[in-house]
């Protein structure tokens, strides 16, 4: 069901943007949120209900993840690199939503640079989980993904790069897509990795995701890499798919509860006249090698506008420019940054680069071609999105190599620049959330939103 | 030992690299202002050139085309697919921590030309490939503090990489002239020295004669002139030379020109050389050129030097005349084109050839002169009057300087010969009215010896009574005809 439709038109909008900014004050204690944008909320609230600002989504609030450039609070990127850095402009994203009347109420807490999977890496505190505090949002937007489901706001916006939005919309029982690569402008979306980065939103629906990405898709002359408008509102479920459910991604290394939910979720599809067979990808055996070592080697790159020269954190009492440089980011990026910086920057180093990166290109186009190839014969593949239902603060932040591994099943998706979504397939026997993911081919982003909301699962 | 003394022992090889900056509008990836002159520091400067967070480059077509262009003037093929990458390094005056470049696939590929030298003869120097990039910053340095400036960051280069084939300073100064020429005529870049719009590197090695391998090359980096790549060549193989004369290693390093001092000096050493972790920009895709679009820009360029020179070898100029003009032609294209000029009468060689030997002895020398200022008169128009008047016998050489240089800073295209009749400069070629006074002269009792000397077989004296006649008829009579009408009476 639209929960985005229950705004639109309806009461006012300063009283919906009072009683969004109501309930994420009331809901502090998730620390889900860096910043509300409360002053330009209300003054654009005001706008619409003068009928100074119309379109489909006049008077719906909405959040960010801290990593989009937008006005009325600093853009952080949960980082105390950029923890005052007041954006001069704001994203493409953000910027085509505002043109419709959508009202952006405040900026969503993220992993520091959208690297990690829990949001425990944020400079700014731990974002809880929405169904249990004591177990992590995911991430690394984590805050979208815990105020869409805490309903603060019907849509949230996200970044995904292997995983970032369809992880914490398992954890946190919500939709989450990543669109095709190029759906969406990344303009004005600080970089993580330029190959796999995209923007994609969380909601409580397939129909409201359905409806913000068709709004924020689209070609744009800031983003080189966008495609044009290929997204189709109101698609019709095709009847009668022909579905793939990945082998690899059922086997003992996914806890077995989460295979019990893909299973009956694959119950649903077949009950809905699809068909559902196994398949199998053998190049996913090598997708976390993969991407750990494009992503970050892109990290590594797009990171190293951030000096202290300019803009940004810059440390004290550096007598040379060495130290203005190396004390500058030491202080600025958390743990995790610097050690995607490392990891890249030995993967790009002379001598390394033909035997990590090339070789780890080589691999993608590979897995590409495999994609390909199951997608001659199956409209969609489906899988779980996660190992695990959302585990416990702090249970993995001693061991970056489990955490990279809780990865494995969104990493391939990214790689091949595929759309991805997680649907809220159920949960386990203490309530945890458990999501599915659904795979599709490139641009059929509509389709695979139409299918996942003619199998809504209880 | 002497320069020659070493240059009969020694081989220098060099290898130059040139830095060209695109005559586009704007930066190679963002809507700013490309021309980063005398304009106040930080000044044009976008989102995208500050390298901002979540800023993206949008790449700028006008570039490529200018790149396919370079292609063309040097003699390369343009690459079908090319793409970019990043160089990393950190440097306040390198916005992003990195430089976007073109390592593994630049749009221009192997060539070649031919640099003509001063003698007449010339070299051929092979391109290894050129490929476009982004211009850094500029650090000023304070006592103990530095100011950057970003106004030219983002600014598009192409940077053209020779092979080794060069081998004295004459050629390295002969192969960096040529480059100008040609990318100027190509119009790729404004060609401001001044402003550094073209930037040489010369890596110099020497080796004995008859060595099988080449030595340690050092690179000399920043040169902005002619002069200092020849000066700069010259220094090197001289400091390298003695080195190795004295049994020293040459040292693989980066050494910088002190144009004050003319010599180079060390800067660092290849042992500190950076690792750049070239990896491809995945915010831009590859640049992929259709043969039709290639063929539509090239075909639509104007003549280059080489053609130039064919063209004008053809008219009757010799290597001089023709390098004065493709000099004067760089130099002074915005007020006047003398080879469009020149190229407006290729039907008719002679006439062609002598606007073109004109324009080098008269029209160049007064271009040079920094009182002289052209008016908006139609020279191609006047020289071809000119020309006509002299041919008709009706101007002298002398007197069409003299109209020329009245009528060249005018603005008004007039009736040339109305104003040199008006002038009193058109000769008289009526041979009945010089024929009188030639008699007249004759005559005279003070022309007697003259007279006498001519009749006696001196004929060197027959120039004296013309200049009587020319006297006589204040200068209008035409000499030619004076001369053949003596010689008929005497």
């Amino acid at each position: 069901m639209s929960n985005i439709s229950n705004f639109v038109g309806a009461q006012s909008a300063r009283i919906s943007v009072e009683a969004a900014i109501k309930k994420a004050k009331d809901n502090d204690n998730y620390h889900a949120l860096l910043s509300l944008t409360e002053d330009r909320a209300l003054e654009r609230a005001d706008m619409v209900d003068r009928g100074e600002i119309t379109g489909k989504l006049a008077g719906v609030p909405f959040i960010v993840k801290d990593n989009f450039l937008a006005f009325g609070a600093p853009t952080t990127a949960a980082s105390k690199m950029l923890e005052d850095f007041q954006a001069p402009l704001q994203a493409t994203a953000v910027e085509k939503l505002e043109a419709e009347g959508a009202i952006c109420i405040g900026k969503a807490n993220l992993d520091a640079f959208a690297h990690g999977g829990s949001t425990e890496n944020s400079a700014f505190g731990v974002t809880k989980n929405a169904i249990d505090q004591t177990r992590v949002a995911g991430g690394s937007s984590g805050g979208s993904a815990v105020v869409a489901a805490l309903d603060i706001v019907p849509f949230a916006l996200g970044t995904d790069t292997g995983g970032s939005i369809r992880q914490p919309a398992s954890f946190n029982g919500v939709y989450g897509m990543k669109p095709t690569y190029g759906t969406v402008s990344r303009y004005g979306v600080v970089a993580m990795a330029s190959s796999t980065d995209t923007i994609g939103c969380f909601a409580t629906s397939a129909e409201d995701v359905a409806l913000v990405l068709g709004i924020m898709a689209g070609s744009d002359d800031k983003d080189m890499t966008t495609l044009p408008d290929f997204f189709a509102e109101n698609t019709q479920v095709k009847p009668g798919q022909k579905i793939g459910l990945i082998k690899e991604f059922m086997t003992d290394d996914v806890d077995s509860v989460v295979r019990e939910r893909t299973t009956q979720y694959v119950a649903e599809l077949t009950a809905a006249g699809h068909t559902v067979e196994e398949v199998s990808l053998p190049m996913l055996r090598y997708t976390l090698a993969m991407y750990y070592i494009i992503v970050p080697a892109e990290i590594s790159s797009n990171l190293a506008r951030y000096d202290g020269v300019r803009y940004g954190y810059r440390a004290e009492g550096v007598s040379t420019l060495a130290e203005l440089y190396g004390k500058s980011r030491d202080e600025g990026f958390m743990t995790e940054n610097k050690r995607r910086i490392m990891i890249g920057s030995y993967v790009l180093s002379s001598g390394f680069f033909d035997a990590y990166y090339q070789q780890a290109q080589k691999a993608r186009t590979l897995l590409i071609e495999q994609f390909n190839e199951l997608f001659q014969t199956y409209d969609a593949l489906v899988g779980p999105v996660s190992p695990t239902p959302a585990f416990g603060i702090g249970e993995n932040t001693s061991d970056p190599v489990k955490m990279y591994l809780a990865d494995v099943m969104t990493v391939p998706a990214s790689l091949a620049g595929l759309p991805a979504l997680s649907a809220p397939a159920g949960t386990d026997e203490a309530g945890l959330p458990i999501g599915v993911q659904l795979i599709g081919r490139q641009r059929s982003d509509a389709q695979l939103l139409a299918l996942a909301a003619s199998v809504e699962v209880n | 030992m002497t320069t020659e003394e070493l240059l009969q022992k020694y081989d220098m090889t060099i290898g130059i690299e040139c830095h060209v900056q695109l005559a586009t509008n704007t930066k190679l990836f963002s809507a700013t202002d490309n021309d980063a002159r005398d304009k106040a520091p930080n000044s044009v400067v976008s989102p995208i050139d500050y390298g901002l967070p979540g800023m993206l480059p949008v790449l700028n077509r006008a570039a490529v085309d200018l790149a396919i262009k370079a292609g063309k003037a040097l003699g390369s093929e343009v690459a079908r697919v090319s793409r970019f990458d990043r160089k990393h390094y950190f440097y306040p005056d390198l916005p992003k921590g990195y430089q976007t470049t073109q390592m593994y696939h630049p749009i221009i590929l192997a060539g070649e030309i031919e640099a003509p030298l001063e003698d007449g003869s010339s070299v051929r120097v092979r391109i290894h490939h050129a490929h476009m990039e982004e211009d850094a910053g500029k650090l000023t340095h304070y006592g103990d503090y530095s100011l950057v400036d970003l106004n030219r960051a983002g600014t598009p280069l192409i940077e053209i990489v020779s092979e080794p084939d060069i081998h004295s300073a004459a050629e390295a100064k002969a192969f960096a002239t040529e480059l100008y020429r040609r990318m100027t005529f190509a119009g790729v870049t404004h060609g401001d020295l001044y402003h550094g719009n073209m930037r040489f590197d010369v890596n110099l090695s020497v080796a004995p004669k008859g060595a099988s391998e080449l030595g340690n090359r050092a690179e000399v980096k920043n040169l902005n002139s002619f002069k200092s790549v020849e000066k700069a060549a010259e220094y090197e193989f001289r400091r390298q030379a003695e080195l190795l004369e004295k049994g020293e290693r040459i040292v693989q390093e980066t050494r910088g020109w002190d144009d004050a001092k003319q010599t180079t000096s060390s800067q660092r050493s290849k042992e500190d050389a950076q690792d750049y972790r070239y990896m491809p920009d995945a915010d831009i895709p590859p640049i992929i050129l259709t043969d039709e679009e290639i063929n539509r820009i090239q075909s639509e360029m104007p003549r280059l030097p080489g053609e130039w020179r064919e063209l004008l070898r053809g008219v009757g100029l010799d290597h001089l005349q023709i390098e004065t003009l493709l000099d004067a032609e760089n130099e002074y294209r915005e007020r006047v084109s003398i080879l469009t000029i020149v190229e407006s009468f290729i039907a008719d060689t002679a006439k062609a050839k002598f606007v073109a030997i004109w324009n080098v002895n008269t029209l160049v020398p007064l271009l040079r002169d920094e009182s002289f200022s052209l008016g908006a008169i139609d020279v191609a128009l006047l020289e071809s009057q000119l020309y006509d008047l002299m041919q008709s016998s009706k101007l002298s050489s002398n007197s069409a300087k003299a109209v020329f240089e009245e009528l060249i800073a005018t603005d008004e295209t007039v009736d040339v010969e109305g104003y040199a009749e008006s002038k009193g400069y058109i000769q008289e070629s009526d041979e009945n009215a010089i024929a009188a006074i030639v008699d007249e002269v004759i005559a005279d009792p003070a022309s007697a010896k003259a007279v006498a000397d001519i009749r006696a077989g001196n004929d060197k004296v027959i120039g004296f009574l013309v200049g009587q006649i020319m006297k006589k008829s204040q200068g209008k009579a035409n000499p030619a005809l004076a001369q053949k009408l003596i010689r008929e009476r005497l």
